[in-house]
């Protein structure tokens, strides 16, 4: 499937969730569906998508929070999967945008492409409501967990290997920061 | 003499800790900071987040940050090689408040000599990274040491690192 179709999927009619993306292209695909404070990009600290998440879902339990993050950033901090099901938030969720690859680098084969299934990885962690899906039907569809407070839960997007062009949202972590404290309230 | 096992200041780090309302406490275990953690982790209100990796908890402090709550990093000298870009390119980028409580090993009596080289590199690496570095040899500094350092960092957004040491903790046996 294509990528920013399905990002765009899951964040339609968003309400309250609260976003956190992954720095390189699940940073573009979030910006592209529209920026606002309620998202918190990352454009940097590769591995710690999953961790800032954690920590916002901990502190914001009556408010759904979403990780949008790719297979190579995931990988990096994959231990951080165990470190959620330990927790168990019932208000995260955790999604993978995986195209196989480093689109940022030059397109090279992630662990994803070579053997590693991640929906499997973080099962084996102890996220117990763990899929993939492969189609935009099943997407829109999906789209409704990320509201349910039954987390923690984790998904794989595969989607196809294309870089569509940088959506770039504002790159200065401080403003980032601040804007999304102050959005709630 | 194993200072660690003087009563009564783990005890009164809970409290500082729960004096500055520190709701998230991220931690990679350690010998020095064992009472500590169970203190964490019996109180009610307070979320004792085991982490696989030392670089989560830049993670997860700022995502606590992001949704209102204060935190703090329990963890060990030799992790502080593992977070160095997550301290640089997150906590530093975003300017999120960090305070790490580092239990040194490596400098007082110590037994293993894989433990030198890292600790050796604490002080200057995360002064290099911009943290505010204090060190605490003596129980009867900590409590003060630790309530300024996260007063200054919630108010301030900046990050510090208290490193307990291996004076104060105790070398590890290994017979």
């Amino acid at each position: 499937m294509e990528r920013r179709a399905a990002v765009a999927s899951l964040l339609a009619a968003r309400g309250p969730l609260l976003v956190v993306s992954g720095l390189g292209g699940t940073t573009w695909d979030v910006a592209a569906v529209g920026d606002e404070p309620r998202n918190f990009y990352l454009w940097g600290g590769m591995g710690c998508a999953v961790p800032v998440g954690l920590g916002l879902a901990l502190a914001q339990p009556s408010r759904p929070v979403l990780v949008i993050t790719g297979d190579g950033e995931m990988l990096m901090g994959v231990g951080s999967l165990a470190t959620v099901a330990a927790q168990r938030p019932a208000n995260l969720a955790i999604v993978v945008v995986d195209n196989e690859r480093y689109g940022e680098t030059g397109g090279q084969l992630s662990h994803a492409a070579l053997g590693a299934d991640l929906a499997g990885m973080a099962r084996a962690a102890g996220i117990t409501d763990s899929v993939t899906l492969e189609d935009l039907a099943t997407v829109a569809q999906y789209r409704a967990r990320l509201h349910e407070a039954s987390g923690p839960r984790f998904a794989v997007l595969k989607v196809a290997p294309e870089s569509p062009p940088m959506v770039l949202p504002p790159r200065d972590g401080v403003l980032l920061k601040q804007r999304f404290r102050a959005s709630l309230g | 003499m194993n200072s660690a096992a003087t009563p009564g200041w783990p005890s009164r780090l809970h409290a500082v800790l729960r004096a500055q309302a520190v709701r998230q406490v991220g931690y990679v275990p350690d010998a020095g900071h064992r009472q500590l953690i169970e203190l964490c982790r019996a109180d009610p209100d307070m979320h004792a987040v085991p982490l696989t990796t030392e670089e989560e908890g830049m993670g997860l402090l700022g995502g606590a940050w992001l949704g209102g709550q204060r935190g703090v990093l329990l963890m060990q000298s030799s992790g502080v090689g593992n977070c160095v870009n997550a301290l640089a390119s997150l906590t530093q980028a975003c300017r999120f408040p960090l305070v790490m409580l580092v239990t040194m090993r490596g400098e007082w009596g110590e037994g293993n000599p894989w433990q030198l080289p890292m600790a050796r590199a604490v002080t200057p690496v995360l002064e290099t990274l911009g943290l505010r570095v204090v060190r605490v040899d003596h129980a009867e500094e900590i409590e003060d040491t630790v309530a300024a350092m996260l007063a200054m960092a919630y108010t301030t957004e900046s990050a510090a690192a208290v490193l307990l040491g291996q004076r104060l903790l105790g070398a590890k046996v290994f017979q």
